[in-house]
């Protein structure tokens, strides 16, 4: 099976270091509330993952701006989403 | 005093871009902002574009287009874990017609129809996120963009800004996109000689093949998979509601490598490069999940405005018909000295109602509901169609009227009787 990781490699980004346009509002309500953490599964770049004390991270520099885990974190609207500035993110050379 | 502007375009998608080329042709001072490098580099598709919906906007333009490969066979399998059942449709264009569907890599058509919007007059700034919209009173006045002093004014915008629909959900003007509502899929693009892809496919030249897939490679889940010839490449992907992803707690990367791997599909990618791994979502909440389409000073078109038929897999031919219905509209209005408020620009609704734009939608629209409630669709029946067919052409010394009573027997006993009746009743309804 072919990871994740493997697949953005042969993607073009161009990062906005400093500027990440998704974030998890209340780290808390992910580690305290939230039991069924699908963000950690169904984002198609692998961007959630969780930490050893049971905390969910997020990084997004594999981002594909697809938007799904604005749309899943309906229950807690923990996710602040927006498109990255103009010109950065994922740059698709055939889409 | 900010910029002004005639209308401004958000987005350089194929809705986008229908709309702000024939409004720049119309005469209008254009004004088009795309968030993207260029136009196409955020947008993904499958991709099978109609040639009718083009040629609408642009004329005898075809000639002109990046396409890939003009379709001419259409498979649909129906899957089971190591087989399927299909179905193959496979026929020339009549002698003289043009064919009416293509292949296409987004990326190299979006480019290409934005040459064309710039060359109609139309001022394209790419790299430009719009923000918001201005409002003064209920009235949209223009955007703010993520440039500094990024207001710019106009007397009417057309929000073509893609499934996702933040501009219009962030100003209020329709409530926010749900889970339930939109399908998300994920894709990957495979590189293979050219003679190779001719050669798996039987076909030459620039003829294509597509091929449509549904049944237990989405795990239950309401979704399709899909595999397009390129010229030198294969499009390949699968997607699924988002609600169902969360619910089945399947990811998606899962989904496709397995899709891979399923026997009939892995010998047609053998051997190919990967060039890229895409995701985007898709509206496919069909008609009841259509929102407002018109304001004052503003109209929605493509997918931020919901206009995707997930059953027939259209989605671009209905963005550049409600672009086209847009700039139509707008057009109309400047000519009759109106101005573009909401009662006056009710007459795009109107002119979506009377074509096939949402005559089809509504056709559909119980279709996201049956599909929702009854997975038996996309489970029970490929696999019950897979051992059927596995049976019948078996030759294992068992008669072949045993084998038929065997196979009735295999679909009573999973659906009853009563589900088989009610299933069939509920499909031809969707259908009708
Ligand atoms: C995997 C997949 C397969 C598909 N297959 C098919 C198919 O085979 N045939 C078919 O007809 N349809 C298909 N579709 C559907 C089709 O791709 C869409 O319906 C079509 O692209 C919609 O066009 P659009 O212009 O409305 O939106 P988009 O193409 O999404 O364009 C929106 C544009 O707006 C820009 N934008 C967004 N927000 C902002 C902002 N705030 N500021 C500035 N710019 C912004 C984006 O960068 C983008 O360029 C498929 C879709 C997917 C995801
Ligand atoms: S779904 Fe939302 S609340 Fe739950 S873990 Fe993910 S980000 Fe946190
Ligand atoms: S937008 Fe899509 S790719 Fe980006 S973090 Fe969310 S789910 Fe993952």
């Amino acid at each position: 099976m072919m990871k994740v990781e493997q697949k953005l490699f042969e993607n073009r980004y161009r990062i906005d270091e400093g500027h990440g346009h998704v974030a998890i509002r209340e780290p808390e309500i992910c580690r305290e509330r939230c039991t069924t953490r699908s963000c950690t599964w169904c984002c198609p770049a692998g961007c959630y993952g969780t930490d050893e004390d049971g905390g969910v991270v997020l990084s997004n520099d594999g981002c594909l701006e697809c938007g799904t885990c604005r749309l899943l974190c309906d229950e807690f609207d923990n996710i602040d989403w927006s498109y990255p500035r103009g010109g950065y993110g994922v740059l698709y050379k055939f889409g | 005093m900010p910029e002004k502007f005639d209308v401004i375009v958000v987005g350089a998608g194929p809705s986008g871009n229908a709309a702000a080329y024939l409004l720049a042709k119309g005469g209008m001072k254009v004004l088009q902002l795309e968030r993207g490098e260029y136009s196409g580099s955020k947008n993904v598709q499958g991709a099978i574009m109609y040639a009718e919906a083009l040629e609408a906007v642009i004329p005898n333009c075809r000639r002109q287009a990046p396409l890939e490969r003009a379709i001419v066979e259409q498979r649909i399998w129906a899957m089971d874990d190591r087989s399927y059942v299909g179905s193959h449709y496979r026929g020339e264009s009549d002698e003289g017609a043009q064919p009416n569907r293509y292949t296409i890599i987004r990326a190299n058509f979006d480019k290409w129809l934005s040459r064309k919007v710039r060359e109609a007059g139309a001022l394209l700034i790419c790299e430009t996120t719009v923000i918001e919209l201005l409002r003064k009173g209920n009235r949209v006045i223009g955007v703010r963009t993520d440039r500094a002093g990024g207001e710019i004014h106009a007397d009417v915008v057309v929000l073509a800004d893609g499934v996702n629909s933040l501009v219009a959900t962030t100003s209020g003007l329709r409530p926010p996109v749900k889970a339930r509502d939109v399908a998300l899929a994920v894709k990957e693009m495979h590189f293979l000689p050219r003679e190779q892809i001719e050669q798996r496919f039987n076909i030459s030249g620039d003829d294509g093949v597509v091929i449509e897939m549904f049944g237990k490679i989405t795990k239950g889940m309401v979704g399709t998979g899909f595999l397009y010839t390129n010229k030198e490449s294969i499009s390949l992907g699968i997607g699924c509601m988002v609600e169902d992803f969360k619910k089945a707690g399947v990811s998606p990367n899962q989904l496709l490598e397995d899709m891979k791997r399923h026997p009939a599909v892995k010998p047609l990618i053998a051997g190919s490069e990967i060039k890229e791994y895409s995701a985007h979502l898709i509206p496919e909440g069909g008609y009841n999940a259509i929102p407002a389409v018109h304001g004052e000073g503003w109209v929605i078109c493509g997918d931020s405005g919901g206009f995707v038929n997930a059953v027939h897999r259209e989605g671009s031919n209905l963005a550049m018909t409600t672009g086209r219905f847009a700039a139509e509209t707008i057009l109309k209005l400047r000519d009759e000295g109106r101005d573009f408020t909401a009662a006056h620009l009710r007459a795009y609704r109107t002119a979506l109602e009377d074509s096939y734009v949402m005559k089809d939608l509504k056709k559909y629209r119980d279709m996201p509901g049956i599909l929702h409630h009854n997975r038996q669709f996309l489970t029970t029946y490929p696999e019950l169609l897979s051992r059927a067919a596995d049976t019948f052409l078996k030759v294992d010394g068992v008669d072949k009227r045993t084998k038929e009573k065997t196979i009735k027997r295999d679909f009573v006993a999973r659906r009853s009787r009563f589900g088989l009746v009610g299933d069939a009743i509920k499909l031809v309804r969707a259908f009708r």
